[in-house]
């Protein structure tokens, strides 16, 4: 019997011998050619050259389609300087990035979206410091908000990339034009839209908070939001920084302005049932009966605008847009939350710290900004760079001088908190649980 | 989309098709040679044996007689097994165990606080008694459900159909089967209802609920996922075992006029107790372990949360690694008097 087989298995194991060649040898022509780019080409990458031929690793959270821009709008760079990227994006970068450091297999250049985890790292001694290079080229190109959120202890770990504005308000213009309704500029007006919108027999608000195992962020993304407002961005600070607790009356107070919306069952949750149903609601789709009439606003950040569906015409005169949540007191200023990535680095190699210098000029922001899709609060980025409208309009935000902007107050607080208790907190405040309750559990929870 | 850009990915899905195929080929191949080459050695050693004993001496007598060397070759064979089980298991549960007495992020010893920890947070009594619930319903039900339908198929009509049909489920991952069941508890406040348990109740009348929504009875409601998983691995094992009892057994109780019930409880359950002690303490420990489907469809929420989520999202997302530990640890020392269990019962069964 074994004897018998014999001849078939040394078929089968020289057939799969000559894919493996064959497949071997097709790869092998794409490999080369293309190193050759003229050099007119190059000029703008003239800083970074000097380090041909070595490799520089990213990891990030940004996959799939928008990683292969992210990698596009980088491969010139490549090109001209002969440093190889190595990129790679994850689903569970948050859980897997601190398990490479640890294990002492860490990426050169991490874009780390949660200054926590970025004041993780810097305190555990796992970050570089940033060249004096990535330093200069940063403070020229982001305002200075956005880098003390990447300086921990006095020293500055990398320059943010990309960004996006979360104080939207999602709509659909033909609806308001035919009601005569006006996009509201203060909260007073917001709310009394509200009442004429439910008083017209349709629901005026949109919610969903289900996102997976990050379920009840966007409600955390509504506190922030409103907390900006209702309390200002000093105490806004000190609740992200817990020099006051979390159920501080001034938070309280914050979280029943948002009750006043996302709890009447009057005012959500249009298209979904009542308010119980916002917590199974996934955010993706939570907004889209707008484009059924069935609600008629949703709080959501700029990259929903790519959750709608295919056809969907974005735009002021399209079938849906966003405005601005409008600030209680508009003499404060104007605030705006919202998040980014930065761009951190783990080895000290002269090629890691050119891509991190690289990754914070205007060049690189503009690059990747023509490909579509990309907002960045880098101030060389040129808004003519930028095509779609609702990231024209993020981008006019950040670079708006009266802007006051903070980061997500849940990517700054600890993890325990800002990516657990305080998700759950909202589920279970949507859920039915009293604000105080929810408050008390979360401060209960803030590690000591 | 042009086909060059999708190449690069294609020759990665052909690297790993290859890969795939070349190690299992190799391992196939292996399997088949190895014992191959010692049959055809043995049966050598049998042939050059006979020759010998015709003119040669007698050989040894008594075959319990080791020969020098065998216990080394023993070792040999033991020592990758060990390896393993040393860099899998044995060095993490010492390292687990030394993080619990450490603090978040295991610069400082914090002595016996993350135990107590998991005793005080009312959340965590919440995931305790959920993790409780679990171990006495699931293995309950899924044995009863297995053993019920076992009993009820053996020698029907159909029988291979029915059985297969209720094994199915087992060969769904916990994730997907998760996904399923998420999809019958939906809800839609208006409009048709999405989820079958749902468009149920509307149709017999009912207001449209959310099932996941409301503790303590979606707990309930992730168990049955489970049951529906396990009742198939169940049923077959006690199937088998139904079938395995000797006939004359049967036979004879029939033959002293039995009633059906008797039958099931005086010699059927008596017959297969050793079957039926395996399948509830494998049923046991995987429910212990449960974590995805809890992941899947409430991700914690609502009060359904369980010793397995918690460990894993305080380790990996709250990056608490002591209070993570700490909760790995109390499951294991969880598991411990179940294996003992089990263990004690397959000797005494030798024994017999």
């Amino acid at each position: 019997m074994a004897v018998s087989t014999r001849p078939r298995q040394a078929l089968v194991l020289a057939t799969t011998l000559a894919l493996a060649l064959s497949a071997a040898a097709c790869s092998g022509d794409s490999g080369d050619g293309d190193s050759g780019s003229t050099s007119a080409e190059c000029a703008a990458f003239d800083a970074y050259t000097g380090n041909d031929g070595t490799t520089v690793s990213i990891y990030s959270s940004i996959r799939d389609a928008e990683a292969d821009l992210l990698e596009e709008s980088w491969s010139q760079f490549e090109d001209c300087t002969g440093i190889t990227i190595k990129y790679e994006g994850s689903g569970e970068f948050e859980a897997q990035l601190p398990v490479k450091v640890d294990g002492g297999n860490a990426p050169d250049i991490a874009f780390v979206p949660q200054p926590g985890l970025l004041k993780r790292f810097a305190d555990a001694g796992k970050l570089k410091e940033a060249s004096a290079e990535t330093k200069t080229m940063a403070e020229a190109n982001y305002p200075k908000e956005w880098l003390d959120y990447a300086t921990v202890g006095g020293k500055f770990y990398g320059a943010p990339f990309g960004s996006n504005v979360k104080s939207f308000v999602w709509y659909s213009p033909k609806l308001f034009a035919e009601k005569g309704w006006k996009v509201p500029t203060t909260w007073d007006e917001m709310m009394a839209l509200s009442d004429t919108i439910a008083g017209a027999g349709i629901k005026p608000w949109c919610a969903g908070i289900e996102s997976g195992d990050a379920t009840g962020w966007p409600a955390t993304d509504w506190i922030e939001d409103v907390m900006l407002r209702d309390a200002g961005a000093d105490v806004y600070d000190q609740w992200v920084e817990h020099t006051i607790p979390f159920n501080d009356p001034k938070v309280a107070s914050a979280v029943d302005r948002v009750g006043k919306i996302l709890k009447d069952p009057k005012y959500v949750n249009g298209g979904f049932g009542d308010v119980k149903s916002i917590t199974s609601t996934s955010f993706q789709e939570a907004g889209t009966p707008i484009l059924d009439n069935k609600c008629a606003m949703y709080r959501m950040a700029s990259f929903y605008a790519n959750q709608w569906p295919e056809g969907t015409k974005v735009g002021e005169d399209g079938d849906t847009f966003a405005f601005y949540l409008p600030a209680v007191d508009p003499a404060k200023g104007k605030p705006v939350l919202g998040g980014g990535e930065f761009t951190v680095a783990f080895a000290d190699r002269p090629e890691v710290q050119k891509v991190q210098t690289y990754l914070a000029s205007g060049e690189a922001a503009n690059t990747r900004a023509k490909l579509g899709n990309w907002v960045s609060a880098n101030n060389k980025l040129d808004i003519a760079n930028v095509e779609n409208p609702i990231d024209k309009l993020a981008v006019e935000i950040l670079q708006d001088k009266s802007a006051v902007f903070r980061f997500d107050g849940s990517d700054l607080m600890p993890a325990a908190v800002g990516a657990g208790t305080f998700w759950k907190g909202m589920v279970d405040w949507i859920n039915g649980k009293s604000t105080t309750e929810v408050l008390n559990q979360i401060e209960g929870s803030w590690p000591k | 989309m042009e086909f060059e850009d999708f190449a690069p990915k294609l020759s990665m899905l052909l690297y790993g098709v290859i890969a795939f195929v070349v190690i299992i080929g190799g391992l196939l191949l292996l399997l088949d040679v190895v014992p191959n080459y010692f049959a055809r050695r043995r049966e050598a050693a049998l042939v050059a044996a006979s020759v010998s004993t015709t003119d040669g001496p007698a050989p040894p007598p008594s075959r319990r007689l080791r020969k020098p060397g065998e216990g080394l070759l023993g070792l040999a064979f033991l020592i990758p097994a060990l390896l393993l089980l040393l860099i899998g298991l044995v060095v993490p549960a010492i390292r687990t165990i030394i993080l619990s007495l450490s603090n978040g992020d295991s610069t400082e010893f914090v002595g016996l606080r993350n135990y107590g920890w998991i005793f005080q947070e009312n959340d965590i009594i919440r995931v305790l008694t959920n993790t409780l619930g679990w171990v006495v319903l699931v293995p309950l039900l899924a044995t009863g459900v297995g053993l019920l339908y076992a009993v009820m198929v053996d020698r029907a009509r159909f029988e291979a159909v029915a059985k297969s049909l209720i094994f199915l489920p087992m060969a769904i991952s916990f994730v997907g089967a998760g996904i399923i069941w998420k999809f019958v508890y939906a809800y839609r406040g208006d409009g048709d209802q999405i989820g079958l348990l749902n468009w149920l109740w509307t149709t017999l009348g009912g207001e449209p609920q959310q099932f996941l929504n409301n503790a303590p009875w979606n707990t309930f409601l992730l168990i049955v996922v489970m049951v529906w998983i396990q009742a198939g691995f169940a049923m077959v094992i006690l199937s088998a075992a139904i079938k395995a009892i000797p006939s004359d057994i049967v036979e004879a109780a029939r033959l002293d006029g039995v009633t059906p019930w008797q039958m099931f409880w005086r010699v059927t359950l008596p017959s297969i107790r050793p079957s039926l002690i395996v399948v509830v303490v494998t049923i046991t420990i995987a429910t212990l372990k449960v974590f995805d489907i809890v992941r899947t469809m409430t991700n914690g929420n609502f009060d359904t949360n369980v010793v397995a989520l918690e460990m894993y999202n305080q380790a990996f997302r709250y990056q608490e690694n002591g209070q993570g530990s700490a909760l790995a640890v109390f499951l294991f020392i969880l598991v411990i008097p179940i294996v003992i269990f089990q263990i004690r019962n397959l000797r005494r069964q030798r024994e017999v």
